[in-house]
């Protein structure tokens, strides 16, 4: 479990990072808090030639709040915005999907810039920026531009970032009055990666429910308020058409029921919640 | 002579382990230092679970920066002889993989470098052709006629076959008015130490000899086969283990076969060699529990009284025999009844080969295989004759007034009062509560369960225990083994302070500090005056086969043998100091760091003037005193005798009981189950530490509980292996573990110098089944398989599936089969006849597989290609055969493709047709796809993504290249706008 060689590039500034990326494209890969990279580095998963750390980059360390909104950049690691100020009260989906991601040791390393490039299908932060129609700002030598998130994640592991580019930051938009939040996961242990997650978002007149951990990235989808008689047709739907399968956690079958059974519950949580 | 006083035994001194393991101070392999020019070695293993290796070529791995050395198995071969076999069977058993692989992790050859990470770029240069051969993965399966042999010498995978009678068990059948039957599959699991193996070995060219330091626990009986396979005699390896080891509960035995390769390795190489085996070496290859499938079935009275039992066991040790295999199903031989009175039992034990990881010491060592069985049994004959699960256990323990109770196959239990403990359980334990908490939540209609065990806990297992595997002949042929050999040794120096040293090899538990106390209390010293050594080397230390850190033996056996040592050594100064003192030894008294006369407390001196004599004055010591300065005891029991003519074997010197109870609750959405309470009760005789003994019932629970939800190597039906991380392989955390209530009756064994049994397994076989209980209580079914896993438990709670409007049509694979399934279309602007030729051109192949860097064309339909796969930031570099078949111009074919490289292998099928509308093609393709090798073993959850996502990327770039558009590479924007990728909804 030793990595294969590879040259480490400790950027100390963004224009640095974006030109070896330049430079290098595919044969790179970005180092933000190593929870991903590193294991796959380790086991020879992964063999980029080049690893840029943007962990120096004072300009990536930044949060801002802009109307509400919350712009976290690249170098922000999950434990500083699981301790931001008022971010269950601003944030409340963010917030409660903060608690499932890993452990307080992987939160204290990883960032939410890394989660969102790794775009593991299981992983809570992609499906919570998905479902908050959050976007990802993405930034090459020659070019910014925005992507929102449900047009970032294309598949397991894979997402819209051109290979000279770097995930600058990603936002969440402000927190909608009158609507209410609810995240809900099931995993094999506290702090696994999840079979089944659900994050719902309800007002007066409709509702969305995202889904992670069973197709190959986050899906989003409009629902029927609670209440309605065709949530439980719509639920059912949108479990099949997630295309379950088996592993040796979950079976297709129990996947596809809890995202009916609890997928359910947790809009119900979020109209329960609407302030 | 005595010690005044309160003594040290039996209360919970704080460990003086602790300062140095908690502020990182602890001393393990891996910290140690090693002698300047030590060299380090990294294995390839073996990504098939069966497979011929048709070649090896390590040419350019050896000519790799700062490769020392290089083995394979034939090295090995030269260099060693196979590890002894506890069978008598035509099988030789290797460290590492001869003519073929038997499973995913088995060594395949050593790379020797300046450092671990050259050795591993090393590795990665080997080339193996590999011809696979058909896995056997069910040990059912593997006696079927037709099965895969893995080791052809013995012509079958049965290596190991005996029948025991015991008593008159078909008679007891015959008279029984009920047959209560059950057959029952106990899983792999393991126990996963923190801290993986280490070796660290150097060759002694100028005497033949070879000097090991290893992780290794013992039994040291292992340093015979260790020193036979290196074709030394014994003096001639010096093992040695580190101060300190992280974790062991059995696993660090299976550190032996590595010992062989890295002493090998360092006499080719010329230097010591280190090897610290990473995580994924350690899940995929160290050592394993054995899976079991048990029938078994009682003859019942009436009352729920069992009369007879017959067991038919068949044990699966994976690859190889590996020593001392087949232990596992031995260990509880003499006591296959249990807690429970039954005169008559038939029992059936075959051995099987499968393509797994050999097994191994797992701590429970074969008790939770046999206690699923026969716990579940209990729980099955109190449903089907409408008993309370109370009264079956009181018709059925052994009475108290039997003790020491012969039990059928000759086990002797040593002491217990179980029905008085048992009915103290249920009280302290709250039982009648519990009962009433499982009412009430019935009543709303939760589901809710109640489970029961009454267990045996043996402990300082016989060493002639695993001979019961041989014919009564071939014992006497091979001649008698029996015994437990503990060691002790106390040692006074010239300013008489005390050192005691054990071979123990302790893994954590707290070695160091019991002994100092029992030794304290018989010099009437503090704890803190004696210092204990527990590292041992082989060519210094007094130890025997039976050393080592397993079986539970340390309080029973070790412990008390220290107190012999020190007893004998007290008696010797006690006559120096009667000299001195002028009176009778009788009279002497060690108590406060002085050794005074009883009668008179101002006539005493302090005890260390006294202790050192014999270094200062030994002309002057008593006629009858030769030195008080050393004392070395080697203790076996009497009651541990060799199996006689009938298969009769007291397997262990000590029988602990526990009873354990425990209500669940089962999410009715999601088939989590809760753990409501759990209590345990245990008699593990005298206590000697009680913070120690909590630590290892709640240590064991915690194990057990992870055996019991989640722990499972999984294998795949070609035996792949799919646990390779801990993300797979789900060990408990502190989220997952509740406390449980831990109960004591104290019944002092008659046997262990200070009434001590162990304590450190017991719940590692109760608690497992005592869960599956309470969850088939609260199903209400009779099947249960571990782990409970929620998504298997809501089979039983989610009703018939509602389908969705639109059947799908794609096939459902079963769950851990490593066969995936799949389909999808692409459309492409462009007319079929185009595609199709594209298709079958090389050229144009080149261009649209993913990451091709050649293709070579080797027939008309026959391509070899060498590419980059991977799906994200993971990629690996791979050589590919693709075929062309049943070609119907333009419209169908079947495309076949094989795949390997360092990430492992794979191979797929896929039935591609083509349909054109208006100039436009629709591609559809199904395709099945097998994965093994390392992306399998630690990638499991991902994988049917992945290769969903490969193929569907291949056809991208089919649609692609026909389309005319070759700018932009798959992954652009404006490549992914042009070409719609579609998957049926």
């Amino acid at each position: 479990m030793k990595p294969a060689p590879f040259d480490y590039v400790p950027a100390e500034s963004v224009e640095e990072a974006l030109d070896v990326l330049e430079q290098t494209g595919g044969e790179a890969r970005i180092l933000a808090g190593g929870q991903s990279l590193l294991p796959m580095l380790n086991m020879r998963l992964a063999r980029p030639q080049i690893v840029i750390d943007v962990m120096r980059i004072a300009a990536l360390k930044k949060v801002e709040e802009t109307g509400g909104a919350l712009i976290i950049r690249a170098a922000v690691r999950q434990v500083e915005i699981e301790r931001w100020p008022n971010l269950a009260k601003d944030q409340p989906l963010l917030a409660a999907a903060l608690a499932c991601v890993g452990h307080a040791q992987t939160r204290s390393r990883g960032t939410l810039c890394g989660s969102i490039a790794h775009a593991d299908p299981s992983a809570e932060l992609p499906l919570v920026l998905v479902a908050r129609g959050g976007s990802v700002h993405l930034r090459s030598r020659k070019a910014k531009r925005k992507v929102a998130a449900e047009d970032f994640f294309t598949g397991m592991m894979t997402t819209d970032r051109r290979e000279d580019e770097l995930i600058e930051a990603i936002t969440f938009p402000p927190n909608v009055p009158a609507t209410g939040y609810a995240f809900r996961e099931v995993a094999r242990r506290h702090g696994d990666f999840a079979i089944v997650a659900c994050a719902a978002i309800a007002d007066t007149k409709s509702a969305r429910l995202a889904i992670g951990g069973v197709a190959e990235r986050p899906v989003v989808r409009a629902m029927p308020l609670p209440g309605s008689s065709a949530l439980d047709d719509a639920l059912n739907e949108f479990a099949w058409s997630l295309e379950a399968r088996d592993d040796l956690h979950a079976s297709a079958r129990y996947r596809r029921e809890l995202v009916r059974r609890i997928g359910k519950s947790t809009l119900e949580e979020a109209v329960r919640c609407r302030a | 002579m005595d010690v005044q006083g309160e003594s040290w035994v039996g209360r919970s001194l704080p460990r003086v382990e602790d300062a140095a393991l908690l502020s990182g101070c602890g001393r393990f392999i891996d910290d140690l230092g090693v002698r300047p020019g030590t060299l380090h070695a990294a294995i390839l293993r073996s990504p098939h679970a069966h497979a011929e290796i048709a070649g090896i070529e390590v040419a350019e791995a050896l000519a790799a920066p700062g490769v020392a050395a290089l083995l394979t198995g034939a090295d090995i071969k030269r260099l060693t002889s196979s590890m002894v076999v506890g069978v008598k069977a035509p099988l030789e058993c290797w460290p590492i993989a001869t003519e073929r692989v038997r499973y995913v992790g088995e060594p395949v050859a050593i790379v020797v470098a300046l450092d671990r990470y050259l050795a591993e770029d090393a590795l990665d240069l080997i080339e193996v052709e590999y011809k696979p051969l058909p896995a056997i993965v069910d040990p059912v399966r593997a006696l079927a006629e037709d099965a895969s042999i893995l080791h052809p010498s013995l012509g079958s995978n049965l290596a190991s076959e005996r029948s025991f009678r015991y008593g008159d068990p078909e008679r007891a059948f015959a008279e029984a008015p009920h047959r209560i039957a059950i057959k029952v599959r106990y899983p792999r699991n393991s126990c996963t130490p923190i801290e993986t193996y280490g070796v660290l070995a150097e060759y002694d060219p100028g005497s033949d000899a070879y000097d090991v330091l290893a992780n290794f626990q013992g039994p040291f009986s292992i340093h015979a086969v260790i020193s036979r396979a290196l074709k030394v005699p014994g003096n001639r390896l010096r093992l040695r283990t580190p101060p300190d080891s992280g974790g062991s509960f059995g696993v660090k035995q299976g550190v032996f076969p590595y010992i062989i390769l890295i002493a090998a390795a360092s006499r080719v190489a010329g230097r010591p060699v280190k090897w610290i085996e990473d995580r994924l070496e350690n899940l995929a290859g160290a050592v394993s529990a054995t899976n079991r499938v048990t029938k078994l079935v009682a003859a019942v009275e009436a009352n729920g009284r069992i009369t007879a039992l017959d067991w038919d066991q068949i044990e699966d040790c994976g690859a190889n025999l590996r020593a001392p295999e087949p232990a596992t199903l031995y260990r509880m031989h003499g006591n296959m009844t249990g807690a429970y009175a039954i005169r008559h039992v038939a029992i059936r034990n075959r051995v099987v080969l499968t393509n797994k990881t050999p097994s191994g010491l797992n701590r429970g060592f074969g008790g939770p295989q046999v206690y699923y069985a026969l716990e579940r049994l209990v729980q099955r004959i109190a449903v089907e004759l409408r008993l309370d699960s109370i009264d079956v256990f009181r018709a059925n323990l052994v009475p108290a007034e039997a003790f020491p109770y012969k039990a059928a196959a000759g086990a002797i239990l040593d002491s217990g009062e179980y029905r008085i403990a048992m009915e103290k359980a249920l009280e302290q334990g709250g039982h009648a509560e519990l009962v009433v908490r499982r009412d009430a939540a019935r009543a709303q209609g939760r589901l809710y369960g109640i489970g029961y065990t009454a267990i045996v806990e043996p402990s300082v297992s016989n060493m002639g225990y695993i001979t019961a595997v041989l014919k009564s002949a071939e014992r006497k042929k091979a001649g008698p083994k029996n015994g437990a050999q503990a060691t002790a040794t106390i040692s006074i120096d010239p300013v008489g302070s005390v050192s005691v040293h054990v071979a123990s090899v302790p893994q954590g538990q707290g070695h160091r500090t019991v002994l100092a106390q029992v030794v304290a209390d018989v010099l009437g010293l503090k704890p803190n005056d004696i210092r204990v050594i527990t590292d041992i080397d082989t060519g210094k230390d007094a130890w025997s086969i039976a050393s080592g850190n397993y079986a539970s033996r340390f309080a029973p056996a070790v412990a008390g043998t220290a107190h012999i040592a020190a007893s004998r050594l007290r008696d010797r100064i006690a006559r120096i100091a009667a000299q001195q003192l002028n009176v009778k030894a009788e009279d002497i008294v060690f108590k406060d760091g002085r050794i005074g006369a009883a009668n008179n407390p101002e006539n005493a001196i302090p005890f260390s003037r006294i202790a050192a004599a014999s270094h200062w004055a030994p002309g002057a010591l008593p006629g009858d005193v030769d030195q008080a300065i050393r004392e070395t005891v080697f203790w076996t029991p009497p009651e541990l005798t060799a199996p006689n003519d009938q298969d009769e074997v007291n397997s262990s010197l000590c029988h602990g009981f526990i009873f354990d109870f425990c209500g669940v609750e089962i999410d009715r959405t999601t088939g989590e189950v809760r753990l409501d309470r759990y209590v345990t009760m245990h008699d593990c005789g005298r206590i000697l530490h009680p913070a120690m003994v909590a630590g290892q019932v709640t240590g064991g629970f915690a194990h057990a509980l992870g055996a019991a939800l989640l722990e499972e190597y999984v294998y795949g039906e070609d035996g792949s292996f799919l646990a390779g991380t801990f993300a797979d392989y789900l060990v408990p955390t502190i989220m997952e573990v509740p406390e449980p209530i831990i109960l004591h009756h104290e019944t002092r064994s008659p046997f262990t110098p200070l009434g001590a049994k162990g304590v450190g397994e017991g719940n590692c076989m109760s608690t497992p089944v005592c869960i599956a209980n309470a969850v088939a209580d609260a199903l209400g079914v009779a099947d249960i398989e571990l782990p409970l896993i929620p998504s298997r438990i809501a089979e039983h709670l989610h009703g018939p599936e509602t389908p969705p409007k639109r059947v799908p049509t794609q096939a459902a694979p079963k769950a851990g089969a490593r066969q995936l399934f799949g389909e999808g279309s692409a459309t492409v602007r462009a007319p079929r006849q185009a595609v199709w030729e594209m298709l079958l051109d090389p050229n144009t192949l080149e261009k649209v597989v993913p990451g091709a860097h050649t293709i070579e064309r080797v027939s008309e339909t026959h391509f070899r290609a060498d590419v980059t796969l991977g799906v994200g930031p993971v990629k690996g570099r791979y050589k590919a055969e693709i075929r062309l078949a049943d070609l119907v111009a333009p419209q169908s074919m079947t495309l076949s493709g094989k795949a390997s490289g360092a990430l492992g292998f794979g191979d797929g099928t896929g039935f591609v047709t083509l349909e054109e509308t208006d100039g436009t093609t629709m591609i559809r393709y199904r395709y099945q796809a097998g994965i093994g090798g390392k992306v399998a073993s630690v990638g499991g959850r991902l994988l049917d993504g992945a290769v969903r996502f490969l193929i569907s990327q291949f056809f991208a770039a089919v649609a692609k290249q026909a389309s005319g558009d070759t700018t932009r590479r798959a992954s652009g924007f404006i490549a992914r706008l042009l070409v719609r990728l579609r998957r049926p909804p």
